[in-house]
């Protein structure tokens, strides 16, 4: 994007006289490589041509090693207590027709390659749609039962063993077609300054990632690991919480969860993070 | 003289964020004209206090200039962010009338596209929440603290 490139110009400017910004450079990602369970995961991958980044970095290479570690291990990831929780759930008979997800979908493996293609275009409703979104079609039309929040403990593990299956595929959403137009939105979103520290989504993972901010070290904002496992939730939480969180932050009315802005947003956010590995669940703090 | 003090600080206190308006001399956000990068006049008609400034500049809640900025001066409290420069030896780079306009309106002062808040300004950002709306970040006092704070950062 050529706002980076103008605000360091500006900088270079302004601070001709103060130490060099070339010191920066001991903020960027670290060199870590994961694997997880002898799986190769991609946390960093030369960026789309028409991105904005020029290198994309999975928010795992921002986090201290001791964050890090717990990814590496499936039996030290704490996300993989809701996947057991979500293994049970999947052969549970819930609702009016007497069904269990297993019923239908005989093995949960036949979701591998979805997660990797979310949010996408819904041809029936005419609309956007989320793993929350299919989940929740397949409980209320398929199986006569209640819609889980999208926050739900259930509903979060359920999207942690789905989106597992892809884990190690490459983000490949797409933005076309019908998609267009909330991609559209939600790239406005993304650069739109909101909040009273005024600041939009850009400000802080375009031209800040790599940096400390107080005692967070900045990323470029990624979604290829949610739900994520957050040390400081005790737990799983969704990109749409983690949105929240962030415009919150800078002390913005957040849109709720499930709202097209946020649906919209996610797809944008996802689109640039094209090429990074899935790597549901992911451990932050 | 006393009790219109009095008076004043209960005002500051029950309003708690922002400026005391009901004063004569306060500059309101909306009548602070920067010129050519500059605003000469301090925004409470005296000079502020640095002690008080320095607090305001640590505070998460207030000013919260460390998370972005380092300050040797500050080397007690742990986490100094690197989103802008080190303010160590500010005061040597730029004069008071221009600390004044940057804290007041970085957008005007510094840059369009600055990431740094605008702490004396009422209209922000879309969708700031209903108890920050229409309210500047620091108060007039605030401001004037912080900026005799930065005063003191020099290092020649
Ligand atoms: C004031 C700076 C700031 C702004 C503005 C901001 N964020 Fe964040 N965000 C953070 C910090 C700090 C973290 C935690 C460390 C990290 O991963 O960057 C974070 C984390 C995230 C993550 C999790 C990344 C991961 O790998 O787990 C996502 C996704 C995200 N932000 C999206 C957004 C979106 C979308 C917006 C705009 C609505 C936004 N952020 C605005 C500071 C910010
Ligand atoms: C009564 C049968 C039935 C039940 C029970 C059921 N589903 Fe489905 N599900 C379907 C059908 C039919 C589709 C759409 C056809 C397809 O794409 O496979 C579908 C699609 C899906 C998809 C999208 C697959 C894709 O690749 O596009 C997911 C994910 C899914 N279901 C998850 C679940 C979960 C989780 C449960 C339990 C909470 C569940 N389903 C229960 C029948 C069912
Ligand atoms: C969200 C990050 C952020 C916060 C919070 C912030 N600043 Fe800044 N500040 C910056 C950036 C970045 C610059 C560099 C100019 C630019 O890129 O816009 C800057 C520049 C400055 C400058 C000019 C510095 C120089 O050496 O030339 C001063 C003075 C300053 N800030 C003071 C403050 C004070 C005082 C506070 C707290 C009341 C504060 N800033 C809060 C990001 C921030």
């Amino acid at each position: 994007m050529h706002r980076t490139g103008k605000k360091l110009a500006v900088i270079a400017g302004a601070f001709a006289l103060t130490i060099g910004l070339a010191s920066h450079s001991a903020g960027d990602p670290d060199e870590n490589s994961l694997a997880i369970e002898g799986e190769t995961i991609v946390t960093d991958v030369k960026a789309p041509a028409d991105s904005p980044l020029e290198h994309l970095y999975s928010g795992w290479r921002f986090r201290a090693s001791e964050t890090q570690s717990l990814q590496t291990d499936d039996f030290e990831n704490p996300g993989m207590v809701a996947v057991e929780q979500a293994i049970d759930q999947f052969a549970m008979v819930d609702g009016s027709e007497g069904k269990a997800c297993a019923d239908c979908h005989a093995d949960v493996s036949d979701f591998k390659g979805l997660r990797p293609n979310l949010p996408r275009w819904d041809e029936a409703k005419s609309k956007p749609e989320t793993l929350e979104h299919i989940i929740n079609e397949c409980r209320t039309e398929r199986m006569g039962a209640k819609a889980w929040k999208w926050e739900a403990q259930e509903m979060l593990n359920m999207t942690a063993l789905i989106g597992l299956q892809s884990r190690g595929m490459p983000v490949t959403v797409e933005t076309g077609g019908p998609m267009a137009s909330v991609w559209e939105k939600g790239k406005e979103l993304y650069y739109t300054r909101v909040g009273q520290l005024d600041m939009s989504c850009a400000h802080c993972h375009e031209n800040n990632y790599g940096k400390m901010i107080r005692a967070d070290h900045l990323s470029q904002g990624h979604i290829n690991g949610f739900p994520v496992y957050r040390l400081k939730w005790g737990g799983l939480g969704s990109i749409h919480r983690r949105f929240k969180g962030c415009m919150q932050n800078i002390r913005a009315t957040p849109f709720k969860r499930g709202s097209d802005e946020f649906i919209a947003l996610e797809l944008y956010v996802a689109s640039r993070g094209k090429g990074l590995s899935v790597e549901v669940p992911s451990v932050r703090n | 003289m006393t009790k219109k003090l009095a008076a004043l600080s209960l005002v500051a206190g029950m309003l708690a964020i922002t400026a005391p308006y009901a004063t004569a001399e306060v500059v309101l956000p909306d009548a602070v004209m920067i010129d050519d990068g500059e605003v000469a006049k301090s925004l409470t008609g005296s000079a502020g206090n640095p002690e008080n400034g320095r607090k305001v500049f640590a505070n998460r809640k207030q000013g919260n200039c460390l998370a972005c900025h380092m300050n040797k001066d500050l080397s007690e409290q742990p986490f100094h962010g690197e989103v802008g420069p080190t303010l160590d030896g500010v005061a040597d780079r730029w004069e008071e009338p221009e600390l004044r306009a940057i804290l007041i309106n970085s957008k005007i002062a510094l840059s369009e596209d600055t990431i740094m808040p605008s702490f004396y300004r009422l209209k922000n950002g879309a969708r700031t929440m209903d108890k920050f709306d229409g309210k500047t970040i620091l108060s007039a006092e605030q401001v004037e603290d912080v900026l005799a704070y930065l005063k003191t950062l020099k290092e020649e």
